[in-house]
């Protein structure tokens, strides 16, 4: 029995019968488990709670939710590359300052010149890690566990003692994440469109499907004559960049922005990410997975909130959910590739 | 279809000449010269070591030659990587293929260049349909939607020369690719060679079978030591021949007889030992000096009674008994400390640290006693490492150069160090002569031999029938997890061993 890399399944959207269309179920299976653990917290919350359901509530935890799974959008194209990218809370602590500090200088200045300044300056960082992953092959893990204390640490040093607070936010600024369409969130709707066209974007492109390739067994990907160092900066960068974005986002959802913004958001997002079914080790799982992902750790907070219970519990319960989700997928896998092997004898 | 076809006339596609390569001081390839023809499966041949591995990385643009000429068609070509081999028309099938385990088979073929519709977007369908149009021409029924994980070998080979096909490959390297498969297996690769031949690709097939080269090939090269030795149609030649071409001398045709057949005590007793559904009720005996082969069918259940002798794999019921002492269930520690060396099937994965040098996987067993206060002496491992390397004669570069380097045979050698220099009282030895060249299987057989007459006692796991009667003392015969026949050297022969193995009903002819 040789050994594999962690195994894990992958989204198969339109694969003919049989043991490709075991696959696909599997998956489905796993996707929807997601939803079943999410309507029981909502169902059980509202039992106890009937604020739960609550427009507000429900607005309230979508809006968390938005910059929580932009973020896990870009860090799921980076963890299929079978890479990490743990600088992102960081760049969204340094985006979100400077965005802000961009309306206290430049009083009247349009917000979507904002968002291009997040953009561009999650894009700087995001590239920074790319080249150092991509061209001096050093592993992710350590380049942007080094990152992430630096882009902290000049975001420190840019801010001191300094804070942007409420007062020099414009309130067509601060009433971003207020605006909503049928009770829904403009940014939640806009999140799960960008996060639909992420997740169109991975199966329909080649350089989509080279993600998963990369992933999967970088080495063949190299034989293949992929361009795997450009797939990787190119993962690392888009990272970057949309955590500028949800940088910018943070500062309209919260309104104050010191220098400990974002901190310790890095780990949050990997969590959901690999909830939401995506390999840790890379070559599969959706967009869409980690979206599930980032909207049930948020519920589990608003819910634990609601019912009056130690925040401590939310960390307890995102750790279980964690080892929950990994040793499902083990196990799902090895049923899967046990199945598939048996499948796969045709002769004797 | 047994006997060797008539040469090819076709055109030829592919002519190397001369082709050198060195890696340092080491020179791999002194004059690599072969030539291929269109509609032919051309054999090449050699010891581990003759730079056949070398010719084939610099066909398929892994390695750049430093000197030598490459034509492809007419045109001389320079491969300067595997992308431009590829555009040349050629493919390289390696024994393990390297492919995506969570992309579809399609997918496999296609990664990087699938067919696009408006809007480069991918074309699902037309991939799948082209896929499964190629598994139709090669006449074996994957399903290209499946993912490739769970894919055996046999099958995962068969989508590397789908791959082939898809990029209009007409010169198709194979590395040996039998070298895992089983017999049903390696019947279906050749069918799919013959198409292949008969569509007017070229084939180079590498293999250490020289039944299988009679039976598939038309042509064949021998190199030794680097260089070409001689490049002929195979009608005419005799397995002898070509044996003398490789290793430039006669080789006995049997290993010697053992000579302490079965004098010692019993060393391994195992006593009704079952894994459900695994194997039921193996009872048997090694006694010290004595070689036992266990043979059978792949899946039979061989692998699985020496792992779980050696504690690898938990059993449900039975005893383990070394030297009067029952063995600890699952627990390689407690083999290792009654005394018992295990050289595994798959050296890459299990026998080796391939990272590691030679010296380090030399000392690898025996830390214990080479360390001082905790601290391994380097000068006590080095010491150890060249006693065993001169003994075993390992070729190899330097101690310290990490073990991926040496051949296979090579490698198969520093496993045997490792454990010989924990002196064992017994010794299992699963498929030791695998993938390895004709001259240094010889030196293994006489290796076991010797380690025999010293009063060891071996355990060996082979599916090679020669291997099995001219080695052992008793063949023990396994099929379908039951121990099945029990036959001394004398009364053994390979027909017995395969009515046994195959089950009277089957082999009954």
């Amino acid at each position: 029995m040789s050994t594999t890399l962690i195994p894990r399944l992958q989204r198969r959207p339109d694969s003919a019968p049989g043991a490709g269309g075991l696959a696909e179920r599997v998956l489905r299976i796993r996707e929807s488990g997601i939803v079943i653990v999410l309507a029981v917290f909502v169902a059980v919350t509202t039992v106890v709670q009937h604020r739960f359901l609550g427009s507000a509530n429900i607005q309230f935890v979508l809006v968390d939710t938005a910059g929580f799974a932009l973020l896990a959008l870009g860090e799921t194209m980076v963890v299929l590359t079978r890479n990490v990218d743990l600088s992102v809370g960081s760049i969204v602590g340094l985006s979100a300052y400077l965005s802000a500090d961009l309306f206290a200088q430049h009083p009247g200045i349009s917000i979507p010149v904002v968002f291009l300044a997040g953009l561009g300056i999650g894009l700087a960082c995001g590239i920074v890690n790319g080249i150092m992953v991509a061209a001096g092959r050093v592993p992710s893990l350590v380049v942007t566990l080094a990152t992430l204390y630096i882009i902290r640490g000049v975001d420190i040093l840019i801010v001191g003692g300094n804070e942007v607070d409420a007062s020099s936010l414009p309130n067509s600024f601060l009433d971003i994440p207020k605006d909503t369409i049928g009770g829904i969130p403009d940014i939640a709707i806009a999140v799960a469109v960008l996060i639909g066209l992420g997740a169109y974007y991975l199966r329909t492109f080649r350089s989509g499907r080279d993600l998963y390739a990369i992933g999967s067994n970088p080495d063949a990907a190299r034989l293949a004559g992929l361009p795997v160092g450009r797939r990787v900066f190119t993962a690392f960068a888009v990272s970057g960049a949309i955590a500028g974005v949800a940088g910018v986002l943070w500062g309209a959802q919260y309104g104050t922005i010191n220098s400990t913004a974002g901190t310790g958001y890095e780990l949050q997002v990997v969590s959901a990410v690999v909830v939401g079914g995506v390999a840790i080790f890379g070559g599969s799982g959706s967009v869409i997975g980690a979206g599930l992902g980032a909207l049930l750790l948020s519920t589990i907070s608003s819910a634990l909130y609601v019912l009056g219970i130690s925040p401590f519990w939310d960390q307890a319960i995102w750790g279980f959910l964690l080892l929950l989700a990994i040793s499902l997928d083990q196990t799902i896998t090895e049923r899967l590739t046990s199945a598939l092997r048996r499948s796969g004898t045709r002769h004797e | 279809m047994d006997a060797p076809e008539e040469p090819a006339e076709g055109p030829v596609l592919l002519e190397l000449q001369h082709a050198a390569k060195s890696f340092g001081a080491v020179a791999a390839l002194i004059d690599g010269t072969v030539e291929l023809r269109a509609g032919e499966v051309h054999a090449l041949l050699g010891e581990n070591g003759a730079g056949k591995s070398t010719l084939v990385k610099i066909l398929a643009g892994v390695h750049q030659p430093d000197a030598g000429t490459l034509t492809v068609a007419g045109r001389p070509v320079t491969l300067h990587g595997p992308a431009a081999a590829r555009a040349a028309g050629i493919a390289v099938i390696y024994q393990e293929p390297t492919l995506f385990p969570d992309l579809t088979v399609a997918e496999n073929m296609f990664i990087g260049r699938q067919p696009l519709r408006s809007g480069r977007r991918i074309d699902r369908r037309e991939m799948l349909a082209e896929s499964a149009a190629i598994f139709a021409r090669l006449g074996v029924p994957l399903d290209p939607a499946r993912i490739a994980r769970g894919l055996s070998i046999a099958d995962q080979q068969v989508v590397e020369i789908g791959k082939a096909l898809s990029l209009n490959a007409t010169v198709i390297v194979m590395d040996e690719p039998t070298a895992a498969l089983s017999a049903a297996e390696v019947d279906r690769l050749f069918d799919v060679v013959r198409t292949l031949r008969s569509q007017g690709a070229a084939v180079l097939f590498i293999s250490h079978r020289l039944e299988e080269v009679f039976t598939i090939c038309q042509r064949v090269t021998v190199m030794r030591d680097g260089k070409h030795v001689l490049t002929s149609d195979l009608a005419g030649l005799t397995t002898q021949d070509l044996v003398r071409a490789m290793v430039g001398r006669e080789l006995a045709a049997r290993a010697p007889a053992p000579v302490h057949a079965g004098t010692g005590e019993p060393v391994l007793n195992v006593h009704r030992l079952t894994r459900e559904g695994v194997f039921t009720d193996i009872s048997l005996a090694v006694r010290a000096g004595e070689i036992v082969a266990l043979a059978g069918l792949v899946g039979s259940g061989r692998s699985e009674v020496a792992r779980a002798i050696f504690g690898i794999d938990r059993y449900d019921a039975g005893t383990v008994t070394m030297q009067g002492k029952p063995l600890r269930r699952a627990s390689p520690t407690s083999a290792m400390a009654a005394g018992i060396g295990f050289v595994p099937e798959d050296r890459r994965q299990q026998g080796l640290v391939m990272d590691m040098s030679v010296q380090q996987n030399v000392a690898l067993a025996s830390l214990h006693e080479l360390r001082r206060g905790g601290i391994i002496r380097a000068g006590a491992e080095r010491a150890m490492a060249s006693d065993w390397a001169t003994r075993l004669k390992i070729k190899h570069g330097r101690l310290t150069d990490p073990v991926a380097t040496l051949s296979g045979g090579n490698q198969q050698k520093v496993v045997l160090a490792k454990w010989l220099g924990r002196k064992p009282s017994l010794l299992i030895v699963d498929e030791p002569t695998r993938g390895i060249d004709v001259g240094t299987k010889a030196e293994v057989h006489q290796l076991l031999t010797d380690l025999a007459s010293s009063g060891v006692a071996v355990l060996m796991i082979s599916s090679e029938l020669p291997e099995v009667l001219g080695v052992s003392d008793r063949i023990l015969v396994m099929r379908e997890g039951e121990l099945v026949a029990e036959l001394s050297r004398d009364g053994a022969s390979e027909e017995a061993i395969m009515t046994a193995a195959m089950g009277q009903h089957e082999a009954a002819k």
